[in-house]
């Protein structure tokens, strides 16, 4: 009876410490990479695989995988899965909080800082030049996504309907997501059956 | 109840946006300027923020939005918001992941939904360009607008130095001090 207590006392504490090692090694890991998403994924890799040892190579390409085709910010999905994989429901938890809680509390001390130097000149006049930065950057992070898109007739008829649909006719963003999976769903239906005949 | 409101616009938004990053930024321009909750001017100057802070761009935006709109409570509301969906869905999937990366319906959604997204940033694109050189409507008096000229080399300067992989956060800074010079100079 003792040793079956004392048992679960020791395995309890190890997950414990486990769920701790998750909060902390996520939370280093949103603490420290800018630009979110893709650019954190060497970052986790090094830590759970080359580091913990909590997963392997394949596991951060099934990360991968299964982030861009789930919605949501990558670095969450990735943080989840990991979390998932290593100590179930709560270690999801507990890594999925340490990914956010850094750039929550950076954030909110910035929002309390831009309210207090918003109205000084100097700092109107860097927003006006960083917006034109900004504007830059946008094109550049088009452009990539945009070379990781297939050059098939339906890529370009999806990528221009949803450009206009938004752009110029204005319709809610939410529609257009989904008519354009649903396209995306009921094509690939016709060209399996085409090729299966 | 602006907490609520907040909750359930940012769920919406972490629920259909794939892709991650810069994928989440037309729905939230739409959704936040819906609501008025911001002007486009402050979402531009947000990402220049966000692109210079750690951690995703979706939880920044969220907290953000959540703290000018509704304080601390605001900020813990919106940023549970865009993370619940992504948490559930992917604890779901991975119990099942074998039979989700075979899945057809996955695949054909995904294979509208990436194209979307390219279309959907390209008209995002749109709204920040003419925010920044038209910040007040389109006539033939911007062309003797110095800031227009102003905004443009900044622009082009910023582009070679984004496709030479300059660092985001070292274009950031230099747009910047350019436009702090200009703004005192010209």
């Amino acid at each position: 009876m003792l040793y079956a207590a004392c048992a679960v006392g020791f395995c309890m504490r190890g997950f414990m410490r486990k769920l701790f090692e998750l909060f902390a090694v996520f939370f280093r890991i949103g603490a420290f990479t800018f630009g979110g998403g893709y650019a954190m994924i060497p970052l986790i890799q090094k830590e759970t695989v080359e580091n913990k040892k909590w997963i392997t190579d394949d596991d951060i390409l099934e990360i991968v995988a299964i982030a861009e085709s789930t919605p949501g910010p990558i670095a969450i999905n990735a943080a989840t899965f990991v979390g998932y994989k290593v100590a179930g429901f709560w270690g999801a938890f507990f890594a999925t909080i340490g990914m956010v809680v850094p750039s929550f509390a950076i954030i909110l001390l910035i929002s309390y800082v831009l309210r207090r130097f918003n109205n000084i000149k100097a700092v109107q006049y860097a927003f006006n030049g960083i917006r034109a930065g900004v504007l830059a950057l946008l094109i550049k992070a088009l452009f990539t996504m945009y070379k990781k898109v297939g050059k098939n007739a339906l890529s370009y008829i999806v990528m221009a309907f949803a450009f206009v649909f938004t752009a110029i006719v204005k319709i809610k963003i939410i529609y257009v997501i989904i008519l354009c999976a649903v396209f995306g769903l009921v094509v690939s239906y016709i060209a399996e059956r085409r090729s299966a005949k | 109840m602006i907490y609520l409101e907040l909750f359930l616009t940012f769920l919406k938004i972490g629920a259909f946006t794939f892709g991650g990053g810069y994928a989440m930024l037309p729905l939230i321009q739409a959704e936040v300027i819906a609501h008025g909750w911001m002007q486009q001017e402050a979402i531009i100057d947000f990402i220049a923020v966000s692109e210079s802070t750690p951690g995703p761009f979706a939880v920044n935006m969220a907290t953000y939005i959540g703290s000018e709109t509704g304080g601390i409570f605001g900020s813990v509301c919106a940023t549970i918001g865009v993370v619940l969906p992504s948490f559930v869905i992917i604890l779901i999937v991975a119990k099942c992941f074998e039979k989700f990366k075979q899945n057809k319906v996955v695949k054909g959604c995904m294979s509208g939904l990436k194209p979307a997204v390219v279309g959907l940033i390209g008209s995002a694109v749109i709204t920040v360009a003419a925010t920044v050189f038209v910040p007040s409507g389109f006539s033939f008096n911007i062309f003797t607008n110095i800031s227009f000229y102003v905004s443009l080399v900044i622009f082009a300067l910023s582009l070679v130095a984004a496709f030479k992989k300059v660092h985001p956060i070292i274009i950031i800074s230099l747009s910047a001090v350019a436009g702090i010079l200009c703004g005192y100079l010209v």
